[in-house]
């Protein structure tokens, strides 16, 4: 039986982005402690989660500056695992492009999960909202109150991966784009997609494979629709 | 690390955010150019479930975090709610571990 403090409307959706929070806390948690392990202020972590909101990006340039990788490289491999969100933008930018102040926190918000749920809504466009705003808000609390718990556990660090939470996160987006893979051309540009990516993921650094997957849609460009040939 | 090394940080992912609906409202977006976008987002996020599945630190994750999501892709593909297919997921990668599997 679901949960009766949860909306009747989307209520599957709030199940599932309360559930997910779970996990994104637990991570939250392991980056607030890695970063004042490392020696950073408590305030440098408690900043970041809370402006940038973008888990790869900050663990990222944590792992470059606390290498002695310096400041700079740190924001080129923060902002370069962040590449992503761009085409992540040109596809469900849409939803969020009404007032300036939606434009705004809805740029802010854009993350895998909150794409990838929005996405699975299909054509339906109120529910693809919904579920934009829905997960995007939940996990900006999850990955805030995670990093300000990680900090304050002070050298305890969690390590997400004894839950299997680096399972949980790919099991996710899965589900998620599994029926998009319903319609061939899309299943064809993922394929090829996802094996330019994994065939080249050993040798660049991480946030271009995924760039590089783009490159599946050539797969699919040349063919037209029968109806448009038939014209 | 400091205070604008945070900022800049921000700023950065902002404007990679802000990058693709910008594209999108100066094009007038036809019925197949929203086609391919959306196309383009869901080959994006199908390129992460392989890399995070098969990827760690630069080098392959080892059996037990792709068993765990191809566990879940195969309930994702019985249409098992989400629910079901991450923690099946999460679930079996961690016992594999805690087996001894790396």
């Amino acid at each position: 039986m679901p949960p009766r403090f949860l909306p009747e409307r989307d209520r599957d959706i709030w199940r599932d982005a309360l559930a997910m929070s779970i996990g994104i806390c637990i991570v939250g948690v392991s980056f607030g402690a890695l970063a004042t392990s490392a020696g950073l202020p408590w305030w440098i972590p408690v900043a970041m989660s809370f402006l940038t909101f973008a888990a790869t990006s900050q663990f990222a340039m944590l792992a470059v500056v606390t290498a002695g990788g310096g400041v700079l490289a740190g924001l080129a491999a923060g902002v370069l695992v962040h590449l992503r969100h761009t085409p992540y933008g040109l596809a469900v930018g849409n939803l969020y492009w009404d007032k300036w102040w939606t434009r705004i926190l809805g740029t802010f918000m854009l993350i895998d999960q909150s794409t990838a749920f929005a996405l699975a809504a299909g054509d339906d466009r109120r529910r693809a909202k919904a579920a934009y705003w829905i997960t995007s808000s939940i996990m900006f609390v999850a990955w805030n109150v995670g990093t300000v718990v990680g900090v304050l556990a002070g050298g305890f660090i969690p390590d997400p991966d004894v839950f299997g939470l680096d399972a949980a996160f790919p099991a996710l987006l899965l589900a998620l784009v599994m029926p998009a893979l319903k319609d061939r051309d899309t299943l064809l540009a993922a394929l090829v997609g996802a094996a330019i990516a994994a065939a080249t993921a050993p040798f660049l650094p991480t946030g271009v494979p995924v760039l590089l997957a783009l490159a599946g849609l050539l797969a699919t460009w040349p063919r037209r629709k029968p109806k448009e040939d038939a014209a | 690390m400091t205070m604008t090394a945070v900022l800049a940080l921000a700023v950065g992912v902002f404007l990679v955010r802000l990058a693709g609906p910008l594209m999108r409202s100066r094009i007038n977006v036809s019925e197949r150019t929203e086609t391919l976008m959306k196309r383009g987002a869901i080959v994006v996020l199908a390129a992460l479930v392989i890399t995070g599945a098969l990827f760690a630190d630069g080098g392959f994750a080892g059996w037990a975090l792709p068993a765990g999501v191809l566990v879940g892709g195969l309930l994702a593909w019985r249409r098992a709610p989400i629910l079901v297919v991450v923690i099946a997921a999460a679930a079996t990668t961690a016992l594999l571990r805690l087996a001894g599997i790396a």
